[in-house]
């Protein structure tokens, strides 16, 4: 019985694997470090200078931020509260109004506080990796892995500008988007925009889930008073059972 | 019971039939000796109604069931109440680990024919217990408000306005507006609050049930038929063990094992790649921004893909509404339709062997297939498997009844 349904399992898996790759865009890792405080401090910069105009973390207290990225009060109030009525216990609002960004960008300004977790951190890398330029977009860039997004690309200055590199379709037609070119350099070189990026992924992924590296530390005391646990249960259950034939 | 105690249970005794109860439904409640590791399922399944309810009691201490605050208030319960990740993942992770083991636990029974005479309605009720976890979960899937949420209680109500004449009448009734809005909401949360302790009911008399008839075991033998005689009593079953301490120790081991896999997913993986939590659903719900795809939750998927498997006929959806609800009804039927001359898959011929692990197989290929969105090869795959599905109900009075068994032993072996 027990073999008849592992050979059937093993007669669906290669169905399984083959569904799990998917198309599109290749999506690049990440390679994040939740514990590099650092990487989250240039990241929660990065996110104010650049992000914040339009997008919030509304679900994001700028003292917990503080907290958890080893920031005292007066640092986060100097260094990330541009606002006097804005208080450390308070979310980290963009102060641009919704019906602006609705009006100036054609869709409402998603807010950030999750984009990891319904996303993932390396969607957003490659996302904010993937601007290359078009003229037929009204802010003159489309995105690899957001086809007519409607964000300008904000990180230009740093980046520079890419175009877009078509693979060879049939008959001469233009085939899907296999890569892309940097046409006109940025402030940055490469791999500088590329630790940049991270590090906003990094904070954005610590944004998504702030306690996760407090719940896996908490998991292995719990994982190791359960085996212990475990150990006395059997043993009890051995010691009563010992007579049962 | 003759015998009145005296002191304080004596007089708890006297009032309330304490004592009474605690023997004959544990110290002197004769299980079968031979229980295996598919019988740690209906107590594990015990612990995880309990673990939801108190981690759901929890959470609604924070958790406001309103369009407008609902998706805030599972942010603030994640982020700002004290432990409130933890009861929120473990109430996930519960979710999803109370489907894992009830699957089993229905499996158990399908392997040593538990649903058979005099267990048919030991069985019944736990089809009943199956289908008040399927709304209660369906109810609760709406509450954290998402996109996946939302547009998945869209599709399951939208499947009562399939039905001819009355259908969106009925729809809108159930949802008390033409979408799903916040008085869906509202009512979802209140059906999901009440029907846990309508199956915590149920549960209680599931189990009368079971003490009533006795278990079953793998060998498929009445040990209360059988010859009788143990070391406790000399009128009780030779093959039966006090349930306490034997059975509560066994299933201490159980219960542990099982907490280590538990909190394995709530600690390190409370996702569990996008099936306990689908990435979606970080998204709060949009009623203007249908999801590219939409599908349940995993344990529901079965159920989906036999839906979706259905063509349409005559412009309605209704026929695929019928298959669909056929597919959990026909459960109710399983003891009369196994005509087999033995109970257990040990004794089995090999006819019912093959049918049980092809429809194993079926079960999980259904499940996979209504995680995917559906492509004409996929849609065919479908409708294979949903044939198959019933073709192990519908067919099962003839093969049970052709199949060669071997002979059953009088006593239960190892």
């Amino acid at each position: 019985m027990k073999r008849l349904l592992i050979a059937s399992m093993l007669l669906l898996a290669p169905g399984l694997v083959s569904a799990s790759g998917g198309g599109g865009y290749h999506l690049e890792d990440a390679d994040i470090d939740l514990a590099d405080k650092e990487s989250l401090q240039r990241g929660a910069r990065y996110f104010v200078d650049h992000c914040m105009g339009c997008h919030s973390l509304g679900y994001m207290r700028y003292n917990r931020m503080g907290e958890d990225l080893g920031l005292d009060e007066v640092q986060v109030r100097r260094g990330f509260i541009f606002d006097v009525k804005t208080k450390p216990g308070d979310p980290m609002v963009s102060a641009m109004r919704p019906a602006d960004g609705e009006q100036w960008f054609g869709t409402a300004v998603p807010d950030l506080t999750l984009v990891t977790r319904w996303r993932s951190p390396d969607w957003v890398f490659t996302y904010l990796k993937g601007f290359y330029a078009d003229e037929n977009r009204p802010y003159g860039v489309n995105n690899a892995v957001f086809p007519d997004v409607g964000m300008p690309h904000v990180l230009a200055g740093l980046q520079g500008v890419q175009k877009a590199v078509y693979a060879k379709g049939e008959d001469g037609h233009q085939g899907p988007l296999e890569g892309l070119e940097l046409t006109q350099p940025g402030r940055l070189p490469e791999q500088e925009y590329d630790q940049v990026v991270r590090d906003l992924t990094n904070f954005l992924t610590y944004v998504g889930e702030p306690m996760k590296l407090e719940r896996r530390r908490l998991g292995i005391y719990v994982l190791l008073f359960l085996g212990v646990l475990f150990a006395l249960a059997y043993a009890l259950k051995k010691e009563y059972w010992k007579d049962i034939h | 019971m003759s015998t009145e105690g005296t002191g304080f249970l004596g007089w708890i005794d006297a009032r309330f039939p304490l004592t009474k109860v605690w023997k004959e439904h544990l110290s002197e409640y004769y299980a079968p000796k031979n229980f295996n590791f598919w019988y740690y399922m209906g107590s594990l399944a015990i612990l995880v109604l309990v673990l939801q309810i108190v981690t759901g009691v929890w959470l609604t201490m924070n958790y406001k069931p309103s369009a407008d605050d609902a998706f805030a208030s599972v942010a603030y319960i994640m982020r700002d109440v004290n432990w409130g990740w933890l009861l929120r993942y473990m109430h996930s992770t519960g979710a999803s680990a109370f489907f894992i083991l009830i699957y089993l636990h229905m499996f158990r029974a399908l392997l040593y024919g538990s649903y058979r005479k005099p267990r048919e309605l030991l069985w019944i009720i736990g089809v009943l217990l199956y289908l008040a976890m399927m709304a209660t979960a369906f109810f609760g899937y709406l509450l954290p408000w998402g996109q996946m949420s939302y547009w998945g209680a869209q599709v399951i109500v939208n499947l009562f306005a399939a039905v001819p004449g009355i259908g969106e009448d009925l729809s809108v009734w159930v949802r008390g507006d033409y979408v799903i809005s916040d008085a869906t909401l509202n009512r979802f949360f209140a059906f999901h609050f009440l029907v846990p302790f309508l199956i915590a009911g149920l549960v209680f008399i599931h189990i009368v049930a079971l003490h009533k008839v006795g278990s079953n075991n793998p060998d498929g033998i009445e040990i209360k038929k059988g010859p009788k005689g143990n070391r406790w009593d000399d009128k009780a079953p030779a093959d039966g063990i006090p349930f306490h301490p034997y059975y509560t120790v066994k299933d201490l081991v159980g219960v542990v094992g099982f907490l280590i896999l538990f909190a394995a997913v709530v600690f390190f993986w409370p996702d569990f790649g996008g099936l306990f939590l689908e990435a979606p659903n970080f998204q709060p719900a949009d009623p203007l921004k249908t999801p590219e795809h939409i599908a349940p939750v995993w344990y529901f998927t079965p159920y989906y893909a036999i839906l979706r498997a259905v063509p349409p006929m005559f412009g309605s959806q209704f026929p695929g509404v019928v298959v669909m609800f056929a597919a959990i009804l026909i459960l109710f039927f399983l003891p009369w339709l196994d005509r087999s001359q033995v109970k257990s898959i040990r004794y089995k011929g090999i006819l019912s062997k093959i049918a049980l692990g092809v429809f194993a197989v079926t079960f999980v290929a259904l499940a996979w297939l209504g995680l995917e969105a559906s492509t004409p090869a996929k849609t065919l795959l479908a409708q294979f498997f949903t044939v198959l599905y019933f073709l192990f109900f519908l067919l099962m009075p003839i093969y049970s009844k052709l199949d060669k068994t071997t002979p059953v032993p009088e006593r239960v072996t190892k």
